[in-house]
């Protein structure tokens, strides 16, 4: 048993002393997370406004597909991307096996689903009225499209807090698409998985406790929006 | 309406920027890069974090390391996916220069494998001088084996072995866990399993294990390594210039003493065999 608190008491040192490797790591990892959740997020929400908003044919398809695409498992998507960008692939020549990009392909495909769907649900909440109002006052397309993108601001949000957790914590992609490459594509949970082997528990809790850190600051963020947007829920209603 | 426009407006151009700044810098870092495809061994024992940086001091070059198993090593040679492999399985290694997928093999190092084992030792092969007649009573004692199952190098050499001592059925007492030298140390050392490892691996684990060393020396044991350049004229695009340089340093006295200094608690894990030992300088 001593040896989980002498490993617990050594990763909180490591932790304190900004231990470079662990520096590393973690920057690396926060790096990958931000850009994926980036551009997920940026041909998502547009995305999903535009699912939420219009019936064309087709969509209950799309619908379908979508909610099955939200629980992807990553070694599905790792291996799915693998066969395109290894050489031997039809993306082979843009040499992204074992980089930073081809890591992020990957997470972008993983979490594409969760913000495009988080955000139509949100849109589906979305009180119509308001929406026609808007247009029957002049509103045009662009206008309409910003209106709805900040009545459903807190719902974003939480798609992409969302979306961000998912990636941070998935190591399928990141192990099979980045290798592992010590401070180049070498992440949180990569990092875990190896370290674990290697008997080095220490720097594995190290990093643990950082990844529980940043879900646990994830998931305030998330109830804080919720209830951000009861309050706000509340207000219209009193309002009216 | 209008400030909240300009709200969303200033998170987008942020986020825009900062997103262009990563691009930026990820760019600014792509100097000449090497991917090395190698085995758990070398990477996992800490040999590669002490031979590799003079090499990309000197030649400002940044190699990348993927650490699988020998099998998928060629594997990623053969795809084009890797620069340049080093690995240890002599047969599939001179299949892959045949085939015309590596050039200019050369040898490296060696060290040698070892059958371990729990200290009651329930199949009885401690001291034995042939590993097939070891793992012939593994086998029919039907005591606990771990297997890597990964088509490694060590795996290919276990399943040699396996033949060599005429054991073709194995079931329930063998267990293959499809994972990393370490990885399979640390199962093996938790079930009481015999397991056949290198021994670098073995040595530089051996503090956080109970497994000993039970059967060792038998010529079958004697493990190799070789490293590859992928052929260029299959794969165009291959880092060639920098991968022969990276044979060249590692078959230099440099790097060959780099080797051969090589210590974890005070044992050599591997020994140089590109240059004979007392003649590196």
């Amino acid at each position: 048993m001593d040896y989980i608190f002498d490993a617990l008491i050594e990763a909180i040192e490591m932790i304190i002393a900004f231990d470079k490797e662990l520096v590393s790591v973690v920057s690396n990892s926060l790096k990958l997370s931000i850009t994926s959740t980036i551009i997920a997020s940026l041909i998502g929400i547009p995305f999903g406004i535009f699912i939420g908003r219009n019936k064309f044919w087709g969509r209950h398809f799309i619908n379908s597909v979508l909610n099955t695409l939200l629980s992807l498992p990553t070694v599905v998507v790792g291996i799915f991307v693998y066969s395109l960008i290894s050489r031997r692939g039809v993306l082979g020549e843009y040499d992204l096996l074992f980089s930073f990009w081809g890591i992020v392909f990957g997470q972008v495909l993983l979490i594409l689903p969760i913000t495009t769907a988080l955000t139509r649900n949100t849109v589906y909440e979305l009180e119509d009225r308001m929406i026609k109002t808007a247009i029957s006052i002049g509103a045009n397309r662009w206008q309409c499209f910003i209106l709805i993108l900040s009545e459903i601001r807190y719902g974003i949000i939480g798609a992409i807090v969302t979306a961000f957790g998912r990636v941070i914590g998935e190591v399928g992609i990141a192990m099979m698409l980045g290798g592992n490459i010590k401070g180049v594509t070498r992440t949180i949970t990569t990092a875990m998985a190896l370290e674990t082997h290697k008997g080095r528990f220490s720097f594995g809790m190290a990093l643990g406790l950082i990844l529980l850190f940043l879900s646990f600051l994830l998931n305030f963020i998330i109830y804080y929006l919720q209830i951000g947007e009861k309050n706000n829920g509340q207000q219209k209603r009193n309002n009216t | 309406m209008n400030l909240k426009m300009k709200k969303i407006s200033l998170v987008l151009i942020v986020a825009i920027m900062f997103f262009s700044v990563l691009t930026f810098s990820q760019q600014i870092k792509a100097e000449d890069r090497l991917v090395l495809a190698t085995t758990t061994s070398t990477e996992n024992s800490g040999l590669l974090a002490e031979l590799l940086p003079p090499f990309e001091d000197k030649y400002d070059v940044r190699v990348d390391v993927v650490s699988v198993g020998t099998g998928q090593a060629i594997n990623l040679g053969e795809n084009g996916d890797a620069d340049i492999i080093l690995v240890h399985a002599r047969d599939a290694e001179d299949e892959f220069v045949k085939e015309g997928y590596g050039v200019n093999r050369r040898d490296v190092m060696y060290n040698d494998f070892v059958i371990l084992g729990p200290e009651n030792d329930p199949a009885g092969i401690k001291g034995l001088d042939k590993a097939a007649k070891a793992f012939e009573k593994i086998a029919s004692s039907e005591s606990e084996f771990v297997s890597r199952g990964d088509n490694s190098g060590t795996h290919m050499k276990e399943l040699s072995i396996w033949n060599e001592a005429g054991v073709k059925e194995r079931d329930s007492w063998y267990l293959e866990v499809g994972q990393g030298m370490g990885a399979s140390l640390n199962i093996a050392n938790e079930q009481n399993a015999y397991i056949l490892a290198d021994r670098g691996t073995f040595l530089a684990y051996q503090g956080d294990i109970d497994l000993n060393v039970l059967v060792e020396g038998d010529e079958v044991l004697f493990n190799p390594y070789g490293i590859i350049p992928v052929n260029p004229e299959i794969h165009p695009h291959v880092n060639y210039q920098m991968a022969m340089s990276l044979v060249g340093y590692i078959t230099s006295h440099q790097g060959q003493s780099i080797i051969n200094n090589f210590k974890v608690t005070g044992e050599q894990l591997f020994h140089p065999s590109a240059i004979e030992v007392d003649k590196i300088k």
